[in-house]
């Protein structure tokens, strides 16, 4: 078991090596001056030069490539030239956002999706089923951020209900932070009211990542539960007179459960990666929006740094599933 | 002595596929009494299964539908019993066990856990199976089913049972399973078993142990036992009784001395020539040119007909009756007297 973790982990190291090799190519590849760009319109030559020369950018690229794979052995993912503070304080910074919103999307998909893929598989090809079917395949062809622009004008401009973007009103006094996750931190302060006030700002952009995944999650559920329901083990539950919710709540969701998981796994990475433009509709201060600023203004280190996370928390997600599929399928668990 | 256990008469059962209506199911007409183990034996697909499964209504309709006859469990039919009521004989007084042992256990719970949520079923149907007090709690009727399917896998014959229930199936050999999926059906306390190929899955020497098992349950507790199989091997070493099926009929049945010394229908004399010795391979029916019929568009008459060496014209005028030869032993077949004298 801990031999499985450290395996994963290890394979960790030649994606680290790749994406940071690729993504250096690509500084160098791209036209146009970055600190220039940061030193702003009115910088002197010789100020920029001095930028350069503070930020190491005018030693040769290898020298650069050492240096940065050198400081990520010590956790440090370098300086951001547009910020100019260091890129692993400003990803801590920005990833709780970024994890809130896609742990709620996936709680959404997940507590709806499952039940859903259940209910449709048991009651196939009755009309609720055809219409989820419908609606799915709209939801997952959907993009994310024009779901979440049709959110925002239904329930935002519209109806008024809930708040364009952000993360908590200016008017409302932050939490101090423990996970970094606003709904937890509140709860954690006892703070009620600052509590729905970040719940209302999550519930938009939560709902708007949350579609396609819960679609996804359904379908699969729906196709697993059907063929589990064809397994011969549930033929002599039923023969033996078990009773029909028990054989499917407990018989086979479970079954079901752990073949959809792998689903939930992937997700969860892609979403992660996938933060940006929803992120950028509804303000949303993750990394994401980090990124994209960083990207606008050519400023490789925070783009290196999210991409790295970003792989690193991809790998720890289905790492984690994976476990959770051991517990949930005793089969695998010990090989 | 009241009326029998089982008793199914003339029953019709069509399959509806692309290819249109099967007649799979053609009059089968079958009593079983306490005490008593038939053997169910036939070529593939000749409708035994079906047989087994209608008797518990498993058989989803559609695409099946019963066109004729009945499925009597002490007198009631089972065809016309609501849901409810044929919820409370499924494990409770009909067991079920099939043939492969390892995909018919659940792999994601302990046996223990499987046993006892059989056992707690059968609780809600009939409290006196865990032998708890009428006013028992929640955890204490979990706690007499884990006890009693204790005991229940110890009487299968399983070491060690009682620390066995916390094993998932994955841990026991194919023999094992299947004596844990015996204990499943018998734990209800059922007064009828179907077993489906039970042992066709497991090697020689297992087969053997759980024979005995079944027919030393069928001792202990007087119940009735449908075995269906296609070694005549099994039967003749198991079975009181035997009823030969051909293309959803019966063809022969009657007690296994009688119909195995003296086979009376073609089809169960070629069966018995083919029971399979080392030169000849299993399946194939010596003397028998032909294949089992198509039972979208059936041969008129008796369905053998076409494969039978003594068929005459009349063959195919009529399903041919059961013709009673004496102490319970039935040919369905219009060529007796010819057959004497081959
Ligand atoms: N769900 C189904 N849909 C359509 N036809 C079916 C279905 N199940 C069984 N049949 C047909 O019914 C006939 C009888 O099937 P059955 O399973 O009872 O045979 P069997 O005697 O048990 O055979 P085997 O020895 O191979 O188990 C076969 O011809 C089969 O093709
Ligand atoms: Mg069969």
């Amino acid at each position: 078991m801990l031999y499985f973790i450290l395996r994963r982990i290890l394979m960790l190291v030649p994606v680290v090596i790749g994406l940071t090799v690729i993504m250096f190519a690509i500084a160098r590849i791209l036209p146009g001056d970055p600190v220039a760009l940061a030193a702003g319109p009115n910088a002197t030559p010789a100020e920029i030069e001095a930028l350069s020369h503070e930020f190491g950018l005018d030693q040769p690229i290898w020298t650069q490539y050492f240096h940065y794979v050198g400081g990520l052995l010590h956790g440090d993912l370098g300086t951001s030239l547009l910020t100019r503070r260091p890129v692993a304080a400003d990803i801590a910074a920005y990833l709780p956002a970024t994890l809130e919103l896609v742990c709620a999307a996936m709680l959404i998909a997940v507590a709806i999706g499952i039940p859903l893929g259940l209910a449709t598989a048991v009651w196939r090809n009755r009309w609720p089923d055809y219409l989820s079917q419908v609606v799915a395949i709209g939801a997952i062809s959907m993009p994310r951020f024009f779901l979440g622009l049709l959110l925002q004008l239904c329930f935002a401009m519209w109806l008024m209900w809930l708040p364009l973007g952000g993360r908590l009103p200016i008017i409302v006094i932050p939490p101090p932070t423990v996970t970094g996750f606003l709904t937890i931190d509140t709860l954690l302060a006892g703070d009620l009211h600052a509590f729905t006030m970040a719940l209302r700002h999550l519930a938009m952009p939560a709902i708007a990542m949350s579609l396609s995944p819960l679609a996804t999650i359904m379908r699969m559920m729906r196709a697993s539960t059907i063929e589990v329901m064809g397994q011969d083990y549930v033929m002599t539950a039923r023969a033996l007179g078990l009773p029909r919710g028990k054989i499917i709540l407990k018989y086979v969701a479970r079954n079901a459960v752990s073949a959809t998981l792998t689903v939930i796994g992937l997700y969860f990475g892609w979403l992660l990666g996938g933060t940006v433009l929803v992120e950028t509709v509804f303000d949303w201060p993750g990394l994401g929006l980090y990124a994209t600023k960083a990207i606008v203004s050519q400023d490789m280190m925070p783009v290196i740094g999210v991409a790295l996370v970003i792989g690193l928390l991809f790998v720890l997600a289905n790492l984690v599933i994976d476990l959770l599929y051991g517990v949930i399928n005793p089969k695998v668990r010990y090989s | 002595m009241t009326g029998p256990l089982l008793s199914i008469r003339d029953l019709h059962l069509t399959m509806t596929s692309f290819d249109g209506a099967a007649h799979v199911l053609n009059g089968i007409d079958l009593t079983v009494q306490r005490g008593e183990i038939w053997g169910l034996v036939g070529e593939s697909g000749c409708g035994k299964s079906l047989t087994g499964l209608s008797i518990s209504r498993l058989v989803p309709t559609p695409p099946a539908t019963y066109r004729k006859g009945e499925i009597r469990f002490e007198g009631r039919d089972i065809l016309k019993l609501p849901l409810r009521e044929m919820q409370d004989l499924r494990g409770k007084r009909i067991g079920m066990i099939f043939q492969d042992p390892t995909t018919n256990l659940n792999p994601a719970y302990r046996v223990g856990e499987q046993l006892i949520d059989v056992a707690l079923a059968a609780a809600s149907h009939d409290p006196s199976v865990l032998g708890c007090p009428p006013g028992a709690g929640r955890r204490e009727r979990r706690r007499a089913a884990r006890r009693l399917a204790g005991e229940m896998l110890e009487r299968v014959g399983i070491p060690d049972a009682g620390a066995r229930l916390d094993n998932y199936p994955h841990e026991f050999s194919g023999g094992m399973r299947q004596r844990v999926l015996i204990a499943m059906a018998l734990i209800g306390r059922p007064d009828l078993l179907i077993a489906d190929e039970p042992t066709t899955a497991l090697d020689v020497s297992v087969q053997a142990q759980i024979l005995k098992l079944l027919k030393g349950t069928v001792a202990d507790h007087d119940i009735g036992v449908i075995l269906i199989t296609h070694n005549l091997g099994v039967v003749a070493e198991t079975c009181s009784h035997v009823a030969v099926m051909y293309a959803g009929n019966i063809v022969e049945s009657g007690p296994v001395s009688n119909v195995i010394e003296s086979p009376a229908h073609p089809y169960t004399r070629a069966l018995m020539a083919a029971i399979p010795t080392k030169a000849s391979k299993r399946g194939t029916l010596k003397g028998l040119g032909g294949t089992v019929p198509n039972l979208i568009t059936p041969p008129p008459g008796c369905r053998f007909a076409p494969r039978c060496p003594l068929a005459i014209p009349a063959c195919t005028a009529a399903l041919p009756g059961a013709v009673d030869l004496g102490a319970d032993h039935r040919a369905a077949c219009i060529r007796l007297e010819a057959l004497e004298h081959v």
